[in-house]
Parts: structure tokens; sequence; C-alpha cells
């Protein structure tokens, strides 16, 4: 998309501009839940991870788990935002099945901070998507509706995602396409996984993501009408939907209805709409027909939320080297592409490997080829995780090492690193063992040079009469004699220099 | 009349046993409560004298401070193994899987836990009239109210039936019942004792409180069941004590306020003179009288009656049909969520939810919760004034002695009015107490109650227990008591 950011050319003739804000929610990695003492775990048989506080029976009370204020907080620093002193906890009130006190604890006017931004790059440029907020309030249940069985109208409710803390992220409305959300959310997952906060699971539903998107035409300045893009399920979806958006209200798709339909719900009032990714279709959410009033107050169960200097410290000395800054890091300290900086500063494990590799003495490029070809295609090929990947840093370091001072061949460091990784020995031994170290011994290579001319007569003479070809043969015969182990460079040199002796007299 | 200091003492020297104890109370409460009304709920026979004897087969050093006594709950606390309806239908045949901190302690402290006691719906009235299950009658006129809204704690206490129970204060429900029954009922600090077990009606409000013959008897039980508790965050850290030299150290050089302005038309004339009596008592002790203005109290009814049925209608949404309680089906959701909690709930309740509701909603909230808030903060604001000046407030507990059943029930705005001398000790937090100081002519006790500063319950106890050991109002008992 070129010329001014989010700027849309409708159906119309008229141009217009996209406005995104997203909301993301993000369950915080905590042994237990915001309020109770029961654990924050994925997967367990339902409702066995409950308590009477979490399930909302009479008479309980919440208590706040001091660990998730930790976990905001990294959220916070990491995005520079001002954490208030003083947060205050509301109820947020609605009736729902999977809302066992059937209100929410969450926070509303004196939120955990605000401001703060993300940096993202998209379509080229570099951005900076500024944060209104961000605060901390439970997670609900989840209500699940069985497809048949004995009673198609019954449904279940499991608690054991109730209470579990959660941030809201809320974005200002600084986004200008579906593809700028993407990158936004791409580079707020890294961050989150970074600061070990989340694990981002979007199929899981640890990080949840709400759209808040509208048109106006380029150049003004109020916001138009806000539709809602709820229940997406991956980033992908966030894009398309944003862009399935832009094309209706610009009246610019195949939906004839365009903009005159979407105006028809505004005038009912329903903003709130659901993606189709297998049709690449809106359409409004049949639910609720008012908005909700949460009728918000003060939670009375709970002080004020205190964060002090102290406190903030503490957060900063867990906090890691940020992805973008380690991203700027290795392009300059390892002299690397921009791309593969992005490449080895995508999980902290990886990139925390890349370096222990580089402290092994392994050259910054060399390290950087080898683990995206050898480690990282190879894990993609097999479908695997670089969890699963077992070679030390040191030892990929001892390997690469061996290259570099001639020992092995690039490929034949191929075959010792796949030894290496089957069997977990090191490069060292599987080297010795195998008797694999390249022949560069000038005396050996010369013996085998003999051997193979000796043994290709027709070849060395065909050669002799002008074909380059054979040429090509002979070295490959060079290095049968070696079992392959001979270093190219030389050998092409060892080769050249018999032939020429030959050559000279014939 | 036996205190529940003497009989944990005599059980304790072994001059009485555990299992004796418990079943004087079983008939107590047989011969009594078929007339009163005061249990929801005892347990049976058979359980609790298999407890009594079991505390019999332990050596006597390892009891706890109340071993062996009877106790009664109010039937909004949860303690497993009993019920727990607070007195609606939504929550008939709910079990409790939890004991409340209160019980936890109780329980440490051996104390007998003997049953429930009856309440107005979720604690939101002044008479127990609004209970699901039947008013309980006050021991000293059976056509009475006891008060409320723990009327039925009060009534197993005036009764003999048992010698302590517990109830809960939001606007004075524990303060107001124990001055209508004659007996002692304290309201702790905010924060003073745990709220965790006990169902919340105006979280900021509610407070657990004893109910005793004596002041000395209720110091004994606050004792056990107050201090800090990590599963209740606005529980004080501090923890709580009062020995009995501290409570026995008594009034002089002590100051008691009296809100003159307050008291000059609307109290029932039997009431006033006893009032009146009772602090010419304690200036008889040693005490100096101040006379203080405070704020109209007609300010406190307004805030109360907008922070505490907003707080309400959050803390009751929970009674939805869909995890425990009352579950009347539908055909879907929303009608499930109507029916249960229109036939669950009782008119109060409702009326309240609504209340609390409209003053929390959208375009409302600073109109009403808001302002509320603030009118809060003046009201404390006027009492720290007033301290200045006295070390205790005095008041009468209530404006009028017991009213028939019946007489207010249909007009709740007059009902509103019989706390309103007690609403405005919730909102500003602060410990109150009403001990008995004198009967009308026609024998129904009236109640002094002394309103001290946030924390300060051990002096509170103190200047009550130095009134009570000048005075016999305690000691007198309805006609037909089981002591």
């Amino acid at each position: 998309m070129s010329g001014p950011r989010g700027h849309v050319r409708g159906a119309d003739g008229r141009t217009w501009e996209t406005v995104v804000g997203l909301e993301v929610h993000a369950q915080l990695l905590t042994r237990t839940k915001a309020f109770c003492g029961c654990r924050n775990l994925y997967g367990a048989p339902p409702n066995t991870l409950v308590c009477p506080v979490c399930s909302g029976q009479p008479g309980v009370l919440p208590v706040l788990n001091r660990a998730a204020v930790e976990l905001a907080s990294r959220v916070a620093l990491a995005v520079g935002a001002r954490v208030r002193e003083r947060s205050v906890f509301a109820r947020k009130n609605y009736f729902y099945p999977d809302n066992p006190k059937n209100y929410q604890i969450s926070q509303y006017d004196l939120p955990f901070c605000e401001g703060g931004g993300v940096p993202i790059e998209a379509d080229g440029a570099r951005l900076d998507i500024g944060l209104t907020r961000i605060h901390l309030e439970e997670d609900a249940g989840k209500l699940i509706h069985p497809e048949g069985g004995t009673d198609p109208r019954a449904s279940w409710v499991d608690f054991n995602r109730a209470g579990v803390p959660l941030i809201e992220i809320v974005s200002e409305p600084e986004m200008r396409s579906g593809e700028e959300a993407y990158a936004y959310l791409a580079q707020l997952k890294q961050l989150l996984e970074y600061l070990e906060v989340c694990d981002c699971n979007m199929e899981e539903g640890s990080l949840r993501c709400d759209v808040n998107v509208s048109v106006r035409p380029a150049g003004a300045t109020e916001l138009g009408a806000k539709f809602e893009i709820k229940n997406l399920n991956s980033f992908r979806n966030v894009q398309k939907s944003i862009d399935c958006y832009v094309r209706l209200a610009t009246g610019d798709g195949a939906d004839t209805g365009g903009a005159s339909d979407l105006s028809r719900h505004l005038d009912r009032g329903s903003h709130t709409l659901a993606y189709d990714p297998a049709e690449d279709r809106l359409t409004v959410m049949r639910s609720k027909e008012e908005a909700h009033d949460y009728r918000y107050f003060p939670e009375p169960d709970l002080p004020p939320l205190v964060v002090t200097a102290a406190d903030l410290d503490r957060a900063r000395a867990e906090l890691p080297e940020l992805p973008w800054a380690r991203r700027e890091r290795f392009a300059s300290a390892f002299d690397l592409r921009p791309y593969d900086a992005q490449v080895l500063t995508a999980t902290r494990a990886l990139a925390d490997y890349f370096e222990a590799v580089v402290a092994g003495g392994a050259e910054g490029r060399a390290a950087s080829n080898w683990i995206q070809t050898e480690v990282l295609g190879a894990l993609a090929r097999e479908k695997k995780e670089f969890a699963d990947f077992r070679v030390p840093a040191a030892g990929l370091a001892e390997l690469l090492g061996l290259v570099k001072d001639g020992t092995l061949s690039g490929k034949m460091a191929k075959d010792v690193f796949a030894e290496m990784v089957s069997t977990g020995r090191t490069a060292g031994s599987v080297v010795s063992e195998q008797g694999l170290q390249q022949v560069t011994d000038a005396g050996a290579l010369d013996t085998a040079v003999r051997q193979a001319l000796a043994q290709n007569a027709d070849a060395v003479a065909s050669y002799l009469q002008g074909t380059e070809k054979s040429f090509t043969f002979l070295v490959g015969m060079v290095m049968k004699e070696t079992r392959g182990r001979a270093n190219p460079a030389l050998v092409n040199a060892a080769l050249k220099r018999a032939l020429e002796a030959l050559k000279s007299q014939t | 009349m036996i205190t529940a200091a003497a009989l944990a003492h005599d059980l304790r020297a072994g001059r009485l046993r555990p299992t004796e104890v418990a079943e004087a109370a079983l008939a107590r409460i047989a011969a009594s409560d078929p007339k009163l009304h005061a249990f929801l709920h005892v347990r049976g026979a058979d359980d609790l004298m298999a407890e009594a004897a079991a505390l019999e087969k332990r050596p006597r050093d390892t009891w706890g401070p109340l071993a062996g006594v009877p106790v009664a709950l109010k039937d909004n606390m949860c303690a497993v193994g009993q019920p727990c309806t607070c007195g609606s239908k939504i929550l008939e045949g709910y079990r409790p899987p939890y004991d409340a901190t209160v019980v936890e302690r109780l329980r440490a402290a051996d104390a007998l836990i003997v049953g429930k006691t009856n309440l107005d719906e979720f604690a939101m009235g002044s008479s127990t009239e609004n209970s699901a299950y039947g008013p309980t009658r006050n021991p000293w006129d059976p056509e009475r109210v006891p008060g409320g809204s723990s009327g039925g704690s009060a009534a197993a206490v005036a009764s003999g039936m048992v010698p302590l129970a517990l109830g809960s204060d939001t606007g004075g429900s524990v303060r107001q019942p124990a001055a209508l029954s004659g007996v002692v009922g304290y309201k702790p600090t905010y924060g003073r004792v745990s709220r965790y077990g006990l169902v919340a009606f105006a979280s900021s409000l509610d407070q657990i409180g004893p109910f005793a013959r004596t002041v000395e008897d209720a110091a004994l039980l606050l004792g056990v069941i107050a201090g800090p508790d990590a599963r209740d965050a606005t529980c004080m850290a501090e923890p709580f004590r009062v020995d009995a030299a501290e409570l026995a150290a008594g009034v002089k050089g002590l100051r008691v306020g009296v809100p003159d302005n307050l008291l000059r038309e609307g109290l029932d004339p039997e009431v006033a003179a006893a009032f009146h009596a009772a602090v010419d008592t304690l200036g008889g002790l040693g005490a100096a009288r101040a006379s203080l203005e405070l704020m109209d109290p007609a300010y406190a009814v307004s805030a109360y009656y907008i922070v505490a049925p907003a707080e309400a209608s959050s803390n009751l949404a929970r009674y939805d049909a869909v995890r425990y309680g009352l579950r009347l089906p539908s055909d879907d959701l929303k009608g499930m969520y109507l029916a249960t909690r229109r036939a669950g709930f009782g008119a109060e309740v409702r009326r309240r939810i609504m209340i609390g509701t409209y003053a929390l909603s959208a375009g409302y909230y600073d109109a009403y919760y808001l302002k509320a808030l603030k009118a809060r903060t003046l009201i404390r604001r006027d009492f720290e004034r007033a301290f200045g000046k006295a070390d205790v407030v005095a008041v009468p507990t209530s404006p009028t002695p017991a009213f028939r059943i019946g007489e207010k029930v249909s007009d709740p705005l007059s009902m509103y009015l019989a706390d309103v001398f007690t609403l405005s000790v919730n909102l500003a937090g602060l410990p109150g107490i009403s001990v008995p100081c004198g009967f009308t002519a026609a024998g129904l006790p009236v109640g002094l109650q002394l309103i001290g500063r946030f924390g300060e319950d051990a002096r509170l106890l103190r200047i009550a227990h130095a009134f009570q050991a000048a005075t016999d109002f305690h000691l007198r008992e309805p006609a037909g008591s089981a002591s």
C-alpha cells in the first residue's frame, strides 16, 4: 500500500483513512489465580482447580495475588507506561453463567498504568503504537455447549479458568491497517514471551484480541463510527477482519450492500461484528441489543493497589533485554543483516543460544548462517521446536571452529553435525572417532591425485585433449580416493599442478 | 443466670461436664424455641452429644477458652455440616463447603456450636420479620419483635437457650436487637473481625459481633473471633486482646459525649428517661459529661440506604440458580434467572436490590452512589470532631422499645428509621455496643448505645463493663426464661 498510512480509495472515489485500536487480554503466568490459591493451569479436568472463592460461594472474599502485580509491572516498565502508585479495583457487574459472582473484579477509572507504547515495523516503516492503559482483572470460567448429547439445550460450565489473572492492554487508535495490527500483535506477543509474563497461546485462549475499527474521510480529525470485532482466534484473522471491514465501509468489495449495509446497523445501534474467516465476511453479532451497563463501582473487598518505587525497582531488575533492543544490538554488534537479527532474536532462548555460540569462539555471521540453515531449518522440517534442540552452544561453537581452522569442510561439518544431533556427542569426538579430519596434508593429497590419475587414464587423456569437463570428473575421483575428506580447494590446486606437469611432458 | 465466663470456668474446673452442659442446652432449646423460633437449625442431639463426649475425653489443659460453651450462629455464617439459608428461600438446602474464619476460631476454642439462628433475609431488616421462614418472637413479649436483623441470636441469648451467640451488624443488626431483647450486643470496629465466611450484604459496612448477657462474656467471645485473617483483605493487621484487668479499669477521667441536639424529639419518653438515667450513672462512676452536636442522622439514613443496597445488589448477584441454591428451570437463561430470583428473594431483598442497581446505574452513579460516599466521609469527620471532645459517644440504641409483630412491616421507611441511631456508626466504621439500661413500664428492655473511636474496641468494652458493673438491668430475665 503506497501513499499515506491507512489511506484507501473507496468505491465512490473518495479517499478514506482506517483507524484501528486493539484490546488484548493476556493471561498471566502466575502459579495461582488472581484472588485465591487455586493453581493457574490449562487443561486440567473440569472443575478440579476451584475453591469456594473462585466458584463464588456465599461469604467468600478475594485476596490479591501479588505475583500478578509483579508481572503486570514488568509489562508496564517494558512499554514505558506510567504506573499509578495507587490504582483501584472495581466491580464490573453483569450476569452470565461463566461469571461466578456475576461481577468481574477489574479496574475502571484508576487503572494499573497508562501510556507507553510498542515499537513496530510495518510496510517498511518504523512506528510507535501508543498504549492507552493496562489494567488487571480476573478471567471468567468457560462455557461448553456440546453438540448433540442427551440434551442439546444443556450447557456446561468449567470454573478452572475463573479467577485466572489477566492484563488488558488497550492501545491508542493509532494503527492504520490490518497489516499494522498484525505487526503490533506479533511484537506484543514477542514482548510478553520475553518477559515470561504470558505464553501467548491464542488457541488455548491465553491471548485474546478484540478489534476496534472505524474509517473517516482522509484528513478528518474526528473519528468515524466505531465497530468492534470480537472472537478472533488468530493474528491473521485480526488482519483479515480489518481488511474486510475497510472494504465494506468504503464500499469497495464484492458485497453490494457495502457502506449502506453497515450504516443501517449503525442506526440500530449494533456496533459489534463477528468475522468468518472461511467466508472472509463480517456479520453483525446476534447477541445483546443494548450495550451493557456494567455499573462499575470500587471493589469494597480490596484495598487500593499500591505499587511503590521499590516495587518497580524490583520489577525492573527482573527485566531482560527487550526484544527490539536486542535486535538492534545483534545487528550492530555481530554485523548481521536486520532480517538475521530478527530471526535470531525471535525468542530469548534462541538469542541466548546464538550469543553463547559466539562467546564460545564462533564468528557472528557463521553462527547466524549455521543456526538459521542447519538448526532452524532442520527443526522446521521435522516439525520440532527449538526447545527440543539438544546441542549445547559450546558444542556448536566447537564445530564451527573446526570449519574455520580447516579441519572440516562445510559439507563434512554438516555430516558431523547430524551425528552430534542424533548421538549427543561432541564435534571433536565424532571427528576423531571417524577420522573425518579434512585431508590437507600435501603429501597425502599428491598420493591421492596420483592414484586417481592412474586409475582414470581415459579422463586424463580427454582433459589433455581439451575437455574441461573431465577436470571436474577427476576432482570427483580424487575426492573418492580420500573418501570425501580432502579440502576441495587444495584438491583443485594439487590436481591442476599434476595435470600441468603431465601436459608439459607431452 | 449463668454467664459464659462462669460456665467455661466451671467446665474447666471439672464441676460441670461438657455432656451435661450440651444436654441442658438442648433441653432449654426444646422447651423455648417452639414458641420463640429463634433457631432455623439445631444440630442433632447425637451429633452434639458425641462432640461433647469427645471433648470430655481430652485432658482439660488442652481445652480452648470456650471449651464446652454452647454458641449459636446467625444463619448467614458458613459452617460445614449445617445449612446456611440466610433466612431466604434462595439458599434453602444449601450446605456450605467451608467454614467461616469465625467458625474455625470457635472450633479451635472448643466452643459447642449448637445451631443457626433466624434473621431478616440476607440481613436486610430491623425486626426479623423479613425471614422467609417466619419471624422470631421477643422473649420479653412474644407478640413483639426481637429486633433485627440478628433477631434469632438476640432471642436465643435473651431467653437463656445459649449464653453466647454471633450476629452480624451492617446498620445496627446486632446492637438494635440486643437493645430490644435486653442483652449485650457488640459491633466491632470495621476490620476487627474477619468477614470471610459471612455472607455479604454490604461489604464496606458488615461486621460480625457477639451477643451475650454480660460485657465480660461479649469480650471473651470477641477475643476468640477477632484478629488478623489472611483471607480477608479488609481485616486489620493488628491482633486484638483485652484482658480482665483492662476491662475492669473503670471510667474515671473519661468523657462521655451526648449529642443533645439529636435527642430533643422523636424519642419514646420511656427510652429517653432510661437513657438519661444511664448517662447519669456513668457520671456517677467518674466520667465527665460533654454536650455534643452531631450531624442530623437523616443524612446517615439516606447515605446508608444508597451505599448498602448498592453493594448488596452486587453481592446478591451470585444467587443465580447456576451453582447452588434454588433453581427454577425455564426455556432460556434469562428466564431461569428471573424466575429463580423472583421466587427465591422476598420483597425487602428485591426492593433493596432494585434501589442499589438504580443507584449504580449509568447516569445516576454520580448523583447517588458517589454523593453517598461523600456524605459518608462527612459523617466520619463529624465523629472525629466529636471525639475531640469525648472518649465515647452515648445515644439510645433504638428510638423505641420492641414494636409489635406486623406493626412496621408494611411501611419500609418507618422500619428503616428504627436504625436511626445505629447506621452512622457503620458508615464511620466505628465500634459500638448496646447494653441493657432500663425497662419500660410494660417491661420491655431499653438499650444504651456507646460508640467508640475507630480501633478503640478495648476502651469501649471497658466503659460498657463499668456501666454494667454498677447496674443490674442485665440480670433481669424474661418470664419463663429457661436459664
